[in-house]
C-alpha cells in the first residue's frame, strides 16, 4: 500500500514540472554560469531567466532576489548580515524556527513572547522596539509569516507597521519558509525587507531556497568567495536547483487559490474526524492557521507512541521537532505558547500539499482512531 | 515475536539484533535519548545513535529514537544527585534498568504491540519444569551483568530476552565482525553514562550540589585530617582522604554528611557480622526466613555465602562494609541464579 504522506510541512514531493525543468542542468547543460564560453552562457541565462520568475511571483526587482542553498540559510544570512551598523540589537518572537532563534541567540538577541495562539506578542514587540537607555538600538526584526508547527499566520501588516513606527532604522526579516503555498508572497514583500524561502516546501528540490533583498539594504554575505550573487551568496550557482526552485514557485504560484480552498476542505475534513474521536484539542483556531498545517493534541497519548504506529499503518506524520540524534524534543513553540506540557506530550502535525487527497486524510482518521483508542488502554506491566 | 531491541550503539545490542534475526524475530531497534547534557560514549551521546542506526541498517531492521529523558531525569540523575548530597551512594545503572529500560520501555514496547523487549546484557533468562522464570548469570563470567538486571520481576522475565547472555564477549565481537557491523571493535563502556571521564564525578556533582568540607576523625574520635567534600567519600576508600602516608592502611568505614565527618579505622574496623537492606525484590517467590543465599555487592564484586533473615543479611564470616545506596543482590548457593536484590542501608 502507498503512504498517506500528511508531513508536507517537512517536504512536499517535488512537482514534476520542476524535475523535469532540474534534469537538463544534471545531464548536458552541466556548465558553470561564470564561465566565459557559449556553454556557460546558457547556464547563465537559465538562471537570470529564473531569477526573473521568481522575483514576478515575489512582486520584487531581479536584482533583489538572492538564490540560496535553502530556507536556514537565508534566516542566517538575514539575521547574520543585514542591517551592519545600524544598530545592535536583533528581535524576534519565541516560537521563531530555530534557524532564526538560535542564529537569533547567537548574537545575543532578544527574543519576545507569543500569545496562546502564537502570534508575537504586539505589546511586548513595541517594548522590546522601544529606545533603551543604555542607547543601544534595534538593528534587525524577525518576525516568521507561518508558524512551522502550528500554522498560525502573522499579521505581517501590522508587524510592519509597528517595526516601521518604533524603530524606523531597523530592517524587517520574515522566515515564509511555510507561507509560499498558501499566501500571496507580493502581499508580504513590500511589508519587510528581507524574506527567505526553501525550495522543497513549494515542490522544488532540497538545498536551494531564495532570499529577497530590499534595495539599499546592507547584507554581508555568509560565506567569502567568488562574489557570487552580487556579492551576497558566494558559491557556484546550483543551477539546476535554481531553475526547478523558480518553476516550483511559479507553479505553487499559479495554483495558490485553487489549491487553498481544496486543502481548506481536506484539513476540515480530518479535524471534524479527529474532534469526533474526543480528547482532541485543536492548538490554534481554524482561521488563524494556514490550509496546510492541522496540529492537535490528543489527551492520554505520547507523540513518539502514536507516530510509530501512524508509521506502522503507512501514515508520515510529525509532531515537534527531532534533535540531532532523531529523539522528539519538546516543542519550544507548544511551551511559548502556554500549552501545558502534559498536553504538548500529545501534539500531532498533519501537513498537507499539492499531492495530498480525500483518501489520504480518510485513511489517516482511520490509523489515528486505532492507534489513539490503543494507547488509551490501561498497560498491564506494574512492578 | 515481534521483538523491541533496546541498542546502545554498542557490540553487544548489535549482535543481539543479529541474533534475534537469525531466530526469526521480527526485530525493531530502539536507542533511548536519556540525557541531554555532557557525555563520552554516554549511551545518548549523537555518535552512539549514529552507530545503532547504523548498525540497523546493515541488519536491515527499523530503528527507532526514544526520548524518556524525563523519566531519566527523574528516577536517575535526581536521584543521584540527591542520594550523595545525603551521604549515599547509588548505582545509577541499576536505576536506569529498573525505571527506565525494564519499565518505561516495556510499558511503551506493550503499547505497540511488541511481545518482548530485548537488550545486550549478559544474562540468562530460564525456565523451571514448572514453567517459572529464572534469571541466570552471562555465560561469559567476567562480563556476566545480571547484577544490574536483578529487579526484573517474573511479569518482566517473561518477556525479556538477553540473546548474547548464553555467548561469551568473544565470540559476541566474531559475529560482529563477520557480519561486518562497525561495532565489532568498538569499546565497552565502563562508566556512568552522564559523567564525562574529563569532569568526573566532582565536577558533576559539584555543578549541583555544595559541597561541604568535612573532618576526618579515627574510630576513637581524634581529628586526624580533612576533606574538601563529604559528598564524595565513599566507604570503604583508602585514597584521598587526606592522611599522610605510612603506617597501617587505613579505609573510610563511615561517612556522616549531616556531621561532616568521616570516620577512619583499620581494615579490621571496617568488619561487620550483618547489613541491613531495604527495597527488595523478587525474581519469583520472597525467599524463606533464614535462606542461604551467596550475596554481591557491586558489579562485578565476589559473591559471599550468609543467610537472609528479614532486612537483614548476616553474614557467613564478617564482610567488609557496603556504602549505603549500593544494590546488593541474592544469588542461590551454587553462585548462577539471582533469587532477588535489595538496597544496602546505613
Amino acid at each position: 500500500m502507498s503512504l498517506a504522506y500528511l508531513d508536507h510541512a517537512a517536504t512536499s514531493p517535488m512537482r514534476p514540472g520542476a524535475v523535469a525543468a532540474m534534469l537538463p542542468f544534471l545531464t548536458e547543460r552541466y556548465a558553470n554560469p561564470e564561465g566565459s564560453h557559449r556553454f556557460a552562457r546558457d547556464a547563465r541565462r537559465a538562471v537570470d531567466e529564473a531569477r526573473d520568475q521568481v522575483a514576478d511571483v515575489l512582486g520584487v526587482a531581479p536584482g533583489e532576489v538572492v538564490f540560496t542553498g535553502g530556507g536556514t540559510e537565508g534566516d542566517n544570512t538575514a539575521i547574520a548580515g543585514a542591517g551592519l551598523g545600524r544598530g545592535t540589537v536583533v528581535v524576534t518572537p519565541a516560537a521563531e524556527h530555530h534557524a532564526v532563534l538560535d542564529a537569533v541567540q547567537r548574537t545575543e538577541g532578544r527574543v519576545v513572547p507569543v500569545t496562546a495562539t502564537g502570534h508575537v506578542d504586539l505589546d511586548a514587540l513595541a517594548d522590546a522596539l522601544a529606545p533603551r537607555p543604555s542607547g543601544e538600538l534595534v538593528r534587525l526584526v524577525s518576525v516568521m509569516a507561518v508558524n512551522n508547527e502550528v500554522g498560525t499566520m502573522t499579521d505581517l501588516a501590522a508587524v510592519s507597521a509597528l517595526v516601521r513606527r518604533l524603530a524606523p532604522q531597523a530592517v524587517l526579516h520574515t522566515d515564509a519558509v511555510q507561507a509560499a503555498c498558501w499566501i500571496d508572497l507580493r502581499a508580504l514583500t513590500p511589508l519587510v525587507d528581507l524574506l527567505s524561502l526553501s525550495a522543497h516546501k513549494f515542490g522544488g528540490p532540497k538545498g536551494a531556497g531564495v532570499l529577497t533583498v530590499r534595495s539599499g539594504t546592507p547584507l554581508r554575505a555568509l560565506l567569502a568567495g567568488g562574489g557570487q550573487e552580487r556579492e551576497r551568496r558566494s558559491g557556484t550557482h546550483n543551477v539546476g536547483g535554481i531553475v526547478a526552485t523558480a518553476t516550483a514557485l511559479a507553479e505553487a504560484d499559479a495554483a495558490r487559490p485553487v489549491e487553498c480552498a481544496r486543502v481548506a476542505q481536506l484539513k476540515d475534513r480530518l479535524l471534524d474526524g479527529l474532534t469526533a474521536l474526543g480528547g482532541v484539542t485543536e492548538t490554534v483556531p481554524r482561521p488563524a492557521a494556514v490550509p496546510g498545517i492541522a496540529h492537535v493534541c490528543f489527551d492520554g497519548v505520547e507523540s513518539e507512541a502514536l507516530l510509530y504506529l501512524l508509521d506502522e499503518a503507512d501514515v508520515c506524520a510529525s509532531a515537534a521537532s527531532a534533535c540531532a540524534s532523531g529523539a522528539m524534543e519538546p516543542s519550544h513553540v507548544l511551551a511559548a505558547m502556554g500549552v501545558p506540557a502534559a498536553r504538548a506530550a500529545g501534539a500531532l502535525r498533519l501537513s498537507f500539499g499539492h499531492t495530498s487527497a480525500e483518501g489520504d486524510v480518510d485513511r489517516t482518521l482511520d490509523a489515528i482512531a486505532d492507534a489513539v483508542s490503543r494507547l488509551r488502554r490501561p498497560v498491564g506491566v506494574s512492578r | 515475536m515481534k521483538v523491541l531491541l533496546a541498542m546502545s550503539g554498542g557490540v553487544d545490542s548489535s549482535v543481539a539484533g543479529a541474533l534475534l534475526q537469525r531466530d526469526g524475530h521480527h526485530v525493531v531497534g530502539v536507542t533511548l535519548k536519556l540525557w541531554g547534557g555532557d557525555s563520552d560514549t554516554g549511551c545518548c551521546s549523537v555518535s552512539d545513535v549514529d552507530d545503532a542506526r547504523r548498525v540497523a541498517q546493515q541488519l536491515d531492521i527499523d530503528h527507532l529514537v526514544f526520548n524518556f529523558g524525563d523519566d531519566f531525569r527523574t528516577h536517575v540523575v535526581d536521584p543521584y544527585v540527591a542520594d550523595h548530597a545525603a551521604g549515599v551512594t547509588p548505582n545509577p545503572c541499576v536505576e536506569c534498568n529498573r525505571h527506565v529500560k525494564f519499565d518505561r520501555l516495556y510499558r511503551r514496547a506493550e503499547q505497540l504491540g511488541f511481545d518482548a523487549v530485548a537488550t545486550g546484557h549478559h544474562a540468562r533468562v530460564g525456565r523451571t519444569s514448572a514453567g517459572r522464570y529464572t534469571l541466570e548469570r552471562g555465560a561469559d563470567a567476567a562480563k556476566d551483568q545480571s547484577y544490574v538486571v536483578h529487579m526484573l520481576s517474573q511479569t518482566d522475565l517473561a518477556r525479556t530476552l538477553f540473546p548474547v547472555g548464553s555467548i561469551d564477549k568473544a565470540e559476541v565481537r566474531r559475529v560482529a565482525a563477520e557480519l561486518g557491523l562497525r561495532t565489532a571493535a568498538k569499546p565497552d563502556s565502563q562508566d556512568v553514562c552522564f559523567i564525562t571521564s574529563t569532569g568526573g564525578r566532582e565536577t558533576f556533582l559539584g555543578d549541583r550540589i555544595g559541597f561541604r568540607p568535612g573532618r576526618v576523625l579515627d574510630t576513637d574520635g581524634a581529628e586526624v585530617g580533612s576533606v574538601p567534600a563529604v559528598e564524595l567519600v565513599t566507604i570503604g576508600q583508602r585514597r584521598g582522604i587526606g592522611l599522610p602516608g605510612g603506617g597501617p592502611k587505613r579505609y573510610v568505614v563511615d561517612v556522616d554528611v549531616p556531621a561532616a565527618t568521616v570516620v577512619v579505622g583499620t581494615d579490621a574496623d571496617l568488619l561487620d557480622t550483618t547489613l541491613d537492606v531495604g527495597a527488595l525484590t523478587w525474581t519469583d517467590t520472597p525467599l524463606a526466613d533464614g535462606a542461604a543465599v551467596r550475596v554481591q555487592c557491586s558489579a562485578h564484586g565476589a559473591t559471599r555465602p550468609a543467610v537472609l533473615r528479614g532486612h537483614v543479611v548476616e553474614w557467613d564470616t564478617p564482610e567488609r562494609r557496603v556504602a549505603p545506596g549500593q544494590s546488593v543482590v541474592f544469588y542461590d548457593p551454587t553462585d548462577t541464579r539471582v533469587l532477588g536484590g535489595a538496597t544496602a542501608l546505613r
